[in-house]
């Protein structure tokens, strides 16, 4: 049956009034320095920057800028602390200071999750929801390993590699710094960790975290800077493993610059995810996994289904429930508990979207956004829709790590099978459909590391993340997610 | 729908499959939604207007029924602007009873009827029974499905039943209690709420309130989007009550939200939402006063009929 | 009498299951003891190599499509025909400066690491596959799937059991490959894509250049098309020009630094894992 197009009206009566979540409960100082050594220490280059909360545009907190002599400082007091205490200590002690953290951050949560929102533009909703918990998760899934490495590897026992530097970004600012470092301690390594500059402020709590729970001084360095601190981070010979989550142009600069060094390195980079559903597919949950998969977190999410795949005799249908279920969409202030799109990340994010968006104008693609207004003041974009794009579109190719969706149709199997796999990138998938063989064939078929059937967007510690080709190597969480920080003896 | 327009039960025999756990996590997102001041005084009244105020039991008597009448015209008087209730839902007998008591007002008589809440009985019967509530009166009808046909896969019949059903209440409005509670799954309650709409109900229901579990709101979102995808292919709006359970005004309103966001504001009415409660009434005007004047509210000071 | 006159073997490249010369028409001369010239070599070039990995890609989804049990049956079946013709890689051994008894020795492990490798095909992903207990209502799983089109710079002193030891875990996991055999040691290394040829191995799954490494290294390392290098040796600066020119499109690079490939070190599944990658797939469980 041709579904016309036939929007409701979800809006005109019965708005919600505001809901935003009290800031009274959060301690936010004005200025934080580095994190060294246990202890916070104002930056030998003298710079701070200013972080600013990307929903006002408004300045929130002068943070340390790491000069290449302050990440000195830091690889030097994580090596002490690593030859010192860290792998001196029995695992299972280890592994008790990182439930501390777990536990710690379970009781701050709160207030973690209104600084992630403050200074990233998230929707309260995701850092409450997704973020905080599921960061405090990855510590206490961690934590357990830590005496119990020698069961992880049959055949083998693992070793510490050292010392870690790690560089994280701006997206998911909490549950990076946890992925990063709730690994690297399990396994016995001690760490130098450089937080995104437009989104440091909770990994600066972490480090007040990580103090309250007594670690040993060293054990965790948190710097802030931006790609400067990223770039001696990387070129330190001090260290003894790279861990990097950013962009592939960034990861492959690392790879080349790592070459022939011997430091061990994983790699978590971009994605172009294909989003394929198929006709016989529970089409409203589909609709819901398409929102979610594009629309979560602004879309600044590397693994987003960015890429619409819909087999052709449902595409009219599919689209108009999208169109309609846009128009629930509820954007605006982050802090606000009804938010479902907060505020893009950065002033240089927002520019971006908007240069890639144009192109895909440019180029030929019919672009739709619902009627919702946008705040005035910070930066935003609405949720967008292109049709009429195809596989040659930069819009289809390029990341563009915002809430823009390029739809579009499909035959066969075959045919929605090559669309998906015809990208340098691998790093997820999606697929929607009531039948269970076609779950497996399909699934299976999809070059990429993490694949959703029937959903999308789900994280949890004990899955293994990370992707292929060009979107990465190693992988973070589960039992995989042990592998980047050991060697195998 | 078939090509000379009239409607056909194949229409309505594939429905898309439903994911249980898809269900489950649109719900408890939209549970999540914050209704708070204006929006919620708001909620809360437009809900209070959307209730069926039921009494369903094999003691019910005339006084009851009376009491109750009255409870649907003086919610609660010392507090103005408040809205009616929609209706009274009663058992055939007491429909005389009720017609008399609300006849001043635009409270609506809704009468269950086709052998409730069973069932058993055969289609002659159940027409009669519908044929003689609305004679008396009723501007309603509520009858049950045949389940055990519908289990049996005779869906046919089921659809016949109730087109019937509709034929023989003319002028009043029927509403088609599916008794989720009894269909098992949510790929059925997508099935039956097809065939049922298909077969002419003007509201489809969830519940008789007589089995457990009564309505939930996976089983609400599932009847919902089913109306929509109606409403999508033929424009035409079907209504829905979900009845049994419902007692507080933080679920009732969590009921509006779902309501809101899947099938949008032109639902947002007694014409085609209502609640199937009886002792939601009470918390809903609780919750008001609250809202009102800022202090708690005791059950003590709000009649119970 | 006159001595029956040897007929000799012309040692080919193999690409896609043929055995071509090189399309540039050169070669290099393999001289044996005192300088006795052995055979002339194809000297394999940027084209073969490119030609190669058309190969490989297309027969990557075949090969890794098929079952494990069937790749275990073909790898099996490679050690069978390799053992019934020890007698001429031994004596292709000899002839390329062994020792009888070391090439013997050379041989048998060879034959025996194939059956090892043979016996992995359905068993690693059952050791590095996880089952992880999601924190919602869904089903979880992680398994290794093969990483793609591989190439490799065999090693140089190991012309048989070296090249053996690195082709089978990449082979066993379901991958396809490229490689360029040792360039002194090179006559095990053509006489084995005959064996290949001859085991059910579909062709363009495994495809073998003769050359030279310095003209080769950057097109293994830098090709587009290509997921994993394997890079055998310990020149330090061709270790690092492969890495680097791995980050062209994060190719996943190994460097292989064996010295002794007779010890039982030099097998393991940790190297199947090399050129593997770890899919996790998510589903509800619901009704």
């Amino acid at each position: 049956m041709v579904t016309k197009e036939k929007l409701i009206d979800f809006n005109s009566v019965w708005e919600y009034s505001p809901a935003p979540e009290s800031t009274d409960h959060v301690k936010l100082d004005d200025k934080y320095d580095l994190f060294i050594n246990g202890e916070f220490v104002s930056p030998k280059s003298r710079k701070y920057f200013w972080t600013e909360n990307p929903a006002t545009g408004k300045k929130i907190a002068k943070v340390a800028e790491a000069s290449k002599a302050d990440v000195n400082s830091a690889v030097k007091a994580a090596r002490t602390a690593y030859d010192k205490y860290w792998s001196k200590m029995p695992a299972s002690e280890r592994s008790k200071y990182i439930f501390r953290i777990a536990r710690i951050m379970q009781e701050r949560s709160r207030e973690l999750s209104v600084i992630e929102s403050l200074d990233g533009g998230k929707p309260i909703r995701e850092s409450r929801d997704v973020d905080i918990p599921l960061a405090s998760a990855h510590f206490f899934y961690y934590a357990g390993w830590a005496d119990k490495l020698d069961y992880a590897f049959p055949g083998r026992k693992t070793r510490a590699l050292g010392v870690a530097g790690q560089i994280i970004p701006w997206n998911f600012p909490l549950l990076m710094a946890a992925w990063k470092i709730a690994p690297a301690l399990a396994t016995g390594n001690t760490v130098v960790l450089k937080p995104a500059e437009t989104t440091p402020l909770t990994a600066m709590k972490l480090a007040e975290i990580i103090q309250e729970a007594d670690l040993p001084p060293g054990v965790v360095n948190i710097i802030p800077g931006a790609g400067e601190t990223g770039k001696a981070i990387v070129n330190h010979p001090g260290l003894d493993k790279i861990a990097f989550t950013g962009s592939t142009v960034v990861g492959k600069y690392i790879q080349k610059t790592l070459a022939g060094t011997g430091k061990k390195y994983s790699l978590e980079l971009g994605g172009k995810a294909a989003n394929i559903i198929f006709e016989e597919a529970d089409l409203d949950q589909a609709v819901e996994g398409i929102i979610n998969a594009i629309f979560f977190n602004q879309g600044h999410v590397c693994c987003a289904g960015s890429r619409l795949l819909i087999q052709e005799g449902i595409a009219d249908e599919i689209i108009n429930k999208l169109k309609n279920r846009m128009e629930t969409l509820i954007i605006g202030d982050p802090l606000d508990k009804n938010t479902d799109i907060g505020a893009i990340n950065s002033k240089a994010q927002l520019k971006r979207i908007n240069e890639l968006v144009s192109a895909g104008i440019d180029e030929g693609g019919t672009i739709y956004q619902p009627t919702c207004a946008l705040p005035k003041s910070g930066y935003w974009f609405k949720p967008t829709l292109f049709t009429d794009v195809s596989q040659s579109h930069r819009i289809v190719q390029e990341e563009i790590f915002g809430p823009v969706l390029a739809i579009q149709t499909f035959r066969t199997v075959d045919e929605a099978i090559e669309k998906a796999n015809n990208t340098p990138y691998g790093l997820s998938g999606g697929v929607w459909t009531d039948k269970g063989s076609k779950v497996f064939k399909v699934t299976k078929q999809i070059n990429a590391g993490v694949i959703w059937a029937n959903t999308f967007n789900k994280f949890d510690p004990t899955s293994p993340f990370g992707g292929y080709k060009e979107s990465g190597m190693g992988r973070e969480g589960g039992l995989h997610g042990l592998l980047p920080y050991v060697e195998l003896i | 729908m078939s090509n000379n327009g009239s409607i056909n039960l194949s229409d309505f025999l594939n429905p898309p499959p439903v994911d249980q756990i898809g269900i489950e996590e649109r719900v408890a997102r939209l549970n999540k939604r914050s209704i708070k001041k204006n929006s919620k005084l708001s909620a809360l009244k437009l809900a209070l207007s959307m209730i069926d105020l039921t009494t369903l039991e094999g003691k019910d008597s005339k006084g009851k029924v009376r009491q109750l009448c009255n409870k649907a015209l003086h919610l609660h008087d010392s507090f103005p602007d408040l809205p009616n209730v929609a209706a009274v839902c009663v058992y055939p007998p007491m429909v005389p009873t009720a017609v008399e008591c609300l006849k001043e007002s635009n409270v609506k008589v809704a009468s269950v009827a086709t052998a409730f809440p069973s069932g058993m009985t055969t289609l002659q019967t159940k027409l009669s029974e519908v044929r003689r509530v609305v004679r008396m009166g009723a501007d309603e009808v509520d009858m049950v499905i045949s389940r055990g046909a519908f289990l049996r896969g005779e869906y046919h019949l089921v659809f016949d039943e109730i087109a019937s059903v509709k034929e023989a209440c003319g002028e009043a409005h029927l509403k088609v209690i599916l008794e989720t509670g009894e269909l098992y799954s949510l790929d059925n309650v997508r099935l039956a709420s097809g065939i049922a709409i298909g077969a002419g109900a003007d509201f489809i229901k969830t519940s008789t309130g007589k089995i457990q579990p009564a309505a939930t709101q996976p089983v609400a979102l599932v009847m919902m989007q089913a109306i929509r995808d109606h409403y999508f292919k033929t424009g035409k709006k079907v209504g829905l009550k979900p009845a049994g359970g419902i007692s507080d005004a933080k679920t009732a309103i969590q009921y509006l939200v779902l309501l809101k966001e899947t099938l949008g504001v032109e639902w947002l009415t007694p014409d085609l939402f209502r609640f199937g409660a009886s002792s939601l009434a009470n918390d809903l005007l609780m919750q008001i006063l609250k809202q009102a004047n800022g202090v708690y509210q005791s059950a003590n000071y709000f009649s119970k009929d | 009498m006159k001595k029956r006159l040897e007929v000799l073997k012309t040692y080919k490249i193999y690409i896609g299951g043929k055995f071509p010369r090189t399309e540039s028409g050169r070669y290099y001369l393999l001289e044996g003891k005192n300088k006795k010239p052995l055979a002339n070599i194809c000297r394999g070039s940027r084209k073969d190599f490119r030609n190669s990995v058309v190969a490989a890609r297309k027969a990557f989804s075949g090969w890794s499509g098929r079952t494990a049990y069937n790749r275990g049956q073909i790898l099996y079946r490679i050690a069978e025909m390799l053992e019934g013709r020890r007698e001429q890689f031994v004596s292709e051994l000899i002839l390329q400066g062994d020792s009888a008894a070391k090439a013997e020795k050379e041989v048998n492990i060879s034959i025996d690491r194939f059956i090892y490798y043979a016996g992995w095909s359905d068993k690693y992903i059952q050791l590095f596959s996880s089952v992880n207990p999601v924190a919602s209502p869904h089903f979880n799983f992680s398994v290794p799937e093969p990483t793609g089109v591989v190439t490799m710079i065999a090693p140089e002193e190991s012309g048989l059991l070296g090249l053996i030891s690195v082709i089978a875990p990449v082979i066993v996991g379901g991958n396809t490959c490229v490689v360029l055999a040792s360039h002194s040691k090179p006559l095990c290394a053509v006489s084995f894509a005959e064996v290949l040829h001859s085991s059910d191995v579909p062709g363009g799954v495994v495809n073998m250049l003769t050359g030279f490494r310095s003209e080769l290294l950057d097109n293994f390392s830098t090709h587009m098309d290509v997921n994993a290098v394997i890079y055998c040796g310990d020149d330090k600066k061709e270790g690092k020009r492969v890495m680097e020119n791995s980050s062209l499109n994060v190719k996943r690079p190994h460097i292989i630094n064996t010295k002794d490939w007779t010890k039982e070190k030099a097998q393991d599944p940790y190297q199947i894992l090399d050129t593997q990658e770890i899919k996790t797939t998510w589903h509800p469980i619901g009704i």
